[in-house]
């Protein structure tokens, strides 16, 4: 087998700060008109990185994208790709590549042709061209499909052409935009598996652009959250998840249960708030920088809560609250309860089925205890 | 409580779904009935001149009314059929009438290749051009149907003869008035006017259709914007060059108008041949020959370019 190469995956520069960024977005700012799609972004991107541009529709990431390839010329700002300054360079003098959404296969080429299409730009040789796009077809296992034209493929074959195509000059920076959203669920799950292979395999830089947050957690080294135009928040995605950095981050990014609440105890080893939503107070085993009385968030996700029958300990006096479970929602390998509080707050907790048709699980309208840990949920103060 | 399933009375038909029952019976389908009109419509205004005319071309002249010999004739009992083939001969055998087919289809081929050349940027520019304006766009290309044909010839007339806005214009700087008028110039000047609207319309729809994506994907991959155009914009919008060329070259190799008011007397088309025919020498059925001649010259190259584009297609 190939030597794997040094992949960003395993190595994570970004925590280094001394190493150097492959992409250097600086201060970038796009205005339309009057409307700022993108305002402001400084982004750093590693080497052989598969770096995520999460966000919603209108949140900018695409423009980012376009602004990357060279579809779109900064207001202001700077792009460097590779220590090169890449701002105002034409898409077709640019190391970069990219896979569009609806995937662009030239309707009136077959698949070779369409991936030769831009080996003939760079004036190499027949034989080298034919050798590499069979390489190529070879790595998206499309051998045989080699003298089709797009409309005889299926959707994700078509994909995989596409991808193949924008492989095929060896781009020191592959562009991805939604490459998985025109696929259906179980296709979209198993291509995130070859997406990230491939990626591995070439060491080459990839920057996705999706709204689907799954496809981002499973892909990226790290992950980009957008919104209104900003990065929200930068970070591995288990920091994306379990330490988010603003409401809006917790909120977009999976479910999540949000009560506001007061500081009562500002201590170095651990804070108290007083929740009149929860209904409780919460107890946060570590310092949070914030002062007495302020008003703040915090955050919990659904799987970090437990549902009991007795009244459990808690800690402090802090972390129990109580209600009854109003509805619940069978998923099969989880169940989702809704608990609506006796503060008249609803919260969404999930609980494994772990065993098989369990006669004794908790079920509709029964009054239970929910508690959590002192480190489970997140403090969020913006 | 129990469910009794109840069989829903018979409903009574309604007319129309009657008149639609009746007519399946004799295997006259709804979908059959809506074509019935244009059928008909071809049928009485297209095919049966068109044999008439075919009819004639086999007749010899007569004086008389009508001024053709005719084709059945009944005598002693006995019904004779005589076709006279002499009139498509002659259309071979005399170089006046080679002359003008050729002259024809050159001045049309010629006219449609410019047509092409000024119509492709036109057509492109509108279809790239901002949504609000494409549409101002569109109707200015067809506001000159607003003006009848004819007027629009006449018009031309005004820029391009002696005295015209052009020589005017000219003798400001001095220089001597141009002949144009009774010139090939002039004729290709009206044809090209005249057909410019119906090479930029399909071109127009087929640029439009092109996914703008294709264009970036193109230049992503290496293609300057000239590459891009010879290899992906060009290739994609030949459905829209061929449509448009017809529209244009079928009607060039038939117009009468245009060389009549415009050329000169050299001006060689088949139009102006056919109506001298017609009105001049009187010679119907030498007329009808021209024109059934003519209108060979111009569908089989059709069908050959339609099986080409077919075969395209499905490749």
């Amino acid at each position: 087998m190939a030597k794997k190469p040094n992949l960003a995956v395993d190595t994570r520069p970004w925590r280094d700060p001394a190493a150097k960024p492959f992409v250097r977005i600086r201060n970038v700012t796009k205005r339309f008109g009057d409307v700022a799609a993108v305002s402001d972004v400084s982004l750093d991107i590693y080497r052989s990185e598969l770096f995520c541009l999460l966000g919603g529709s209108g949140s900018g990431k695409s423009t980012l994208l376009r602004m990357l390839a060279g579809f779109e010329i900064p207001t202001s700002g700077t792009i460097e790709i590779d220590g090169q300054d890449m701002t105002q360079v034409a898409p077709y003098n640019r190391p970069v590549n990219m896979m569009f959404q609806s995937y662009a296969l030239f309707p009136h080429m077959n698949v070779e042709q369409n991936i030769a299409y831009g080996l003939k730009r760079d004036g190499l040789g027949k034989e080298e061209i034919a050798a590499r796009v069979a390489e190529l077809l070879t790595l998206v296992k499309l051998q045989d499909y080699g003298a089709r034209k797009p409309h005889q493929l299926s959707g994700g074959q078509r994909q995989r052409v596409a991808l193949a195509r924008a492989l095929a000059k060896r781009p020191k920076l592959l562009l991805l935009d939604e490459p998985l959203g025109a696929l259906d669920k179980k296709l979209r799950e198993e291509t995130q598996f070859e997406l990230v292979k491939i990626q591995e395999t070439l060491g080459v830089t990839f920057i996705v652009v999706t709204h689907d947050q799954e496809e981002a957690m499973s892909l990226a080294t790290r992950i980009g959250v957008m919104n209104q135009g900003e990065i929200a928040m930068i970070g591995e995605p288990t920091d994306i998840y379990e330490f988010p950095n603003s409401k809006f981050v917790a909120g977009f990014i999976g479910s999540v249960n949000m009560v506001e609440g007061v500081v009562t105890e500002d201590e170095p080893g651990h804070v108290r708030i007083r929740s009149t939503e929860l209904g409780c107070d919460i107890y946060v085993g570590h310092g949070v920088d914030c002062a007495p009385d302020q008003t703040l968030w915090w955050a919990i996700r659904p799987e970090k809560m437990m549902l009991s029958r007795d009244k459990p300990e808690g800690l402090n006096g802090a972390n129990v609250t109580h209600g009854m479970v109003e509805d619940i929602g069978y998923l099969g390998d989880m169940s989702v309860y809704q608990v609506l509080l006796d503060s008249g707050k609803r919260l969404r907790v999930t609980q494994t089925n772990t065993v098989r048709g369990n006669p004794d699980s908790i079920s509709w309208d029964e009054p239970v205890y929910v508690t959590w840990n002192d480190t489970s949920g997140s403090v969020l103060t913006v | 409580m129990s469910y009794e399933p109840t069989i829903p009375p018979p409903r009574r038909l309604k007319p129309w779904k009657a008149v639609e029952r009746g007519l399946a019976k004799v295997g006259i389908s709804g979908k059959a009935l809506v074509l019935i009109a244009p059928v008909l419509w071809l049928l009485v205004f297209f095919l049966i001149p068109l044999a008439v005319v075919f009819g004639i071309s086999l007749a010899t002249k007569q004086f008389g009314r009508p001024p053709y010999s005719p084709l059945l004739t009944t005598e002693d009992g006995t019904v004779q059929l005589t076709l006279h083939l002499n009139n498509y001969i002659k259309l071979f055998s005399d170089s006046l009438y080679v002359a003008a087919y050729l002259s024809s289809i050159r001045i049309a081929f010629i006219a449609t290749v410019i047509t092409l050349i000024v119509g492709y940027p036109m057509a492109y520019a509108i279809a790239r051009a901002p949504d609000p304006w494409r549409n101002v766009l569109l109707m200015l290309v067809v506001l000159p149907f607003f003006t009848s044909f004819l007027l629009r010839i006449y018009a031309l007339t005004g820029f391009m003869r002696g005295n015209g806005l052009i020589n005017q214009f000219l003798g400001l700087f001095g220089i001597e008035p141009l002949v144009m008028m009774q010139t090939d110039f002039a004729v290709y000047v009206g044809l090209i006017y005249s057909y410019l609207p119906f090479m930029i319309l399909p071109l127009y729809t087929t640029l439009v259709k092109l996914d703008a994506s294709l264009i970036e994907a193109s230049a992503d991959l290496g293609s300057r914007p000239w590459q891009t155009f010879i290899s992906i914009t060009l290739p994609l919008s030949l459905p829209g060059i061929l449509a448009g060329s017809l529209l244009v070259f079928i009607p060039a190799v038939g117009e009468y108008v245009i060389p009549a008011l415009l050329g000169g007397p050299e001006t060689l088309m088949i139009g102006r041949v056919l109506w001298d025919e017609f009105f001049s020498a009187t010679n119907w059925p030498r007329a009808a020959a021209v024109a059934v001649a003519m209108l060979a010259v111009v569908v089989v190259p059709i069908m050959l370019l339609q099986k080409a584009q077919n075969a395209v297609v499905e490749k």
